[in-house]
């Protein structure tokens, strides 16, 4: 394999990581949302992250072109193997935190999407011209969740406040681009990450005003994702996720 | 969030372009716009429409069950206020 197409790969798979590793946690609100309404819009919303982590990782099956299929990438990889930012393996805490992460995610994705939906790559940008449709609705009510929250009781305020503090430092690995995705970039397939950042931090502080809540000190930073450095959650995420997968291998439903 | 103190919502659907929206279920949210949003979540799962409207249930005035007979019986000893009662024309056709 060339090294673009080894890129490409790597890419699919982190994008797929992201989606999987979101998606796998909004799904553990499934009867566990506050009420019966909220509880089938989160789990809308894990779905759709579980149907962008099935094309990220077919394409990537197709771009390696060893057989491998969705299923390999999400059940028959460890920790180490996995490439999503931390922010999305984070447990789920309380409603506060997390609508907080989404908030950050969903703008994230917003910007991240509406340049994918112009790279030079076909199966990205038709990936991307699906997601940013998704995304532009999960913005909306996280939205719509981190104002009701902040600008609500002493005590949904301060939640909300603890959430983005504990989240804060986990942005930066966002707008952090790997070498090999530089390539990518170059070649007008990848997105240049590092260039979101201005218009996300401008999104997200908008919304932190009209919930009152202060913009938290960004005297830390944690990332390593990508490079498959995770923090202590994700094991215990695959081992729920992958167990059947690994104990029964092939089985099918 | 207490469910109880939420207010109730009935939700209307129109199902395509040019039909009427079409009462479909009810239920719980902070105010007409999360309403709407759980609305398309409950209730367009499905590609079920193309447009939403939500009311507030305590909007609707209802007419009551011992209404029925002055509000709705009168109408049926008076056939010609339907309109097969009358004779078409055979020009016209189809209507």
């Amino acid at each position: 394999m060339n090294s673009q197409k080894t890129a490409l790969l790597n890419y699919c798979i982190a994008l797929g990581d992201d989606s999987l590793t979101l998606g796998h946690r909004l799904s553990e609100w499934c009867r566990n949302g506050p009420f019966l309404e909220e509880d089938l819009a989160l789990t809308n919303v894990a779905l759709d992250f579980i149907g962008r982590a099935r094309l990220f990782y077919s394409y990537a099956g197709e771009v390696e072109g060893q057989g491998r299929g969705e299923d390999d990438f999400a059940y028959l990889r460890d920790c180490r193997e996995y490439r999503n930012f931390l922010i999305n393996e984070l447990p789920n805490g309380d409603f506060a935190f997390t609508m907080a992460r989404q908030l950050m995610v969903d703008a994230y994705d917003m910007g991240f999407f509406t340049q994918l939906m112009q790279s030079s790559d076909p199966t990205l940008a038709a990936i991307a011209a699906k997601s940013i449709k998704e995304s532009r609705y999960h913005l909306r009510r996280s939205k719509d969740w981190v104002i009701r929250l902040g600008d609500g009781t002493e005590e949904s305020h301060q939640r909300t406040q603890d959430a983005f503090n504990q989240l804060w430092g986990y942005a930066a690995e966002m707008f952090e681009m790997a070498d090999d995705e530089q390539q990518l970039f170059e070649a007008g397939i990848a997105v240049n990450r590092s260039a979101l950042e201005a218009d996300w931090a401008a999104t997200v502080h908008a919304v932190l005003k009209a919930a009152t809540l202060e913009i938290p000190d960004s005297n830390w930073a944690i990332g390593g994702g990508r490079d498959g450095q995770h923090t202590e959650h994700l094991g215990f995420l695959l081992a729920e996720l992958q167990f059947l997968q690994r104990s029964y291998p092939g089985q099918q439903w | 969030m207490n469910q109880q103190t939420l207010p109730l919502f009935e939700i209307f659907i129109r199902s395509k372009r040019g039909l009427d929206h079409r009462h479909v279920g009810s239920l719980h949210a902070e105010d007409p716009a999360q309403a709407l949003d759980y609305a398309r979540d409950v209730y367009l799962r499905r590609s079920e429409g193309v447009s939403i409207w939500v009311v507030r249930s305590s909007d609707i005035t209802a007419s009551q069950e011992s209404d029925v007979e002055s509000f709705c019986e009168p109408m049926d000893d008076k056939p010609y206020r339907h309109a097969t009662h009358f004779k078409l024309p055979k020009e016209v056709d189809n209507m």
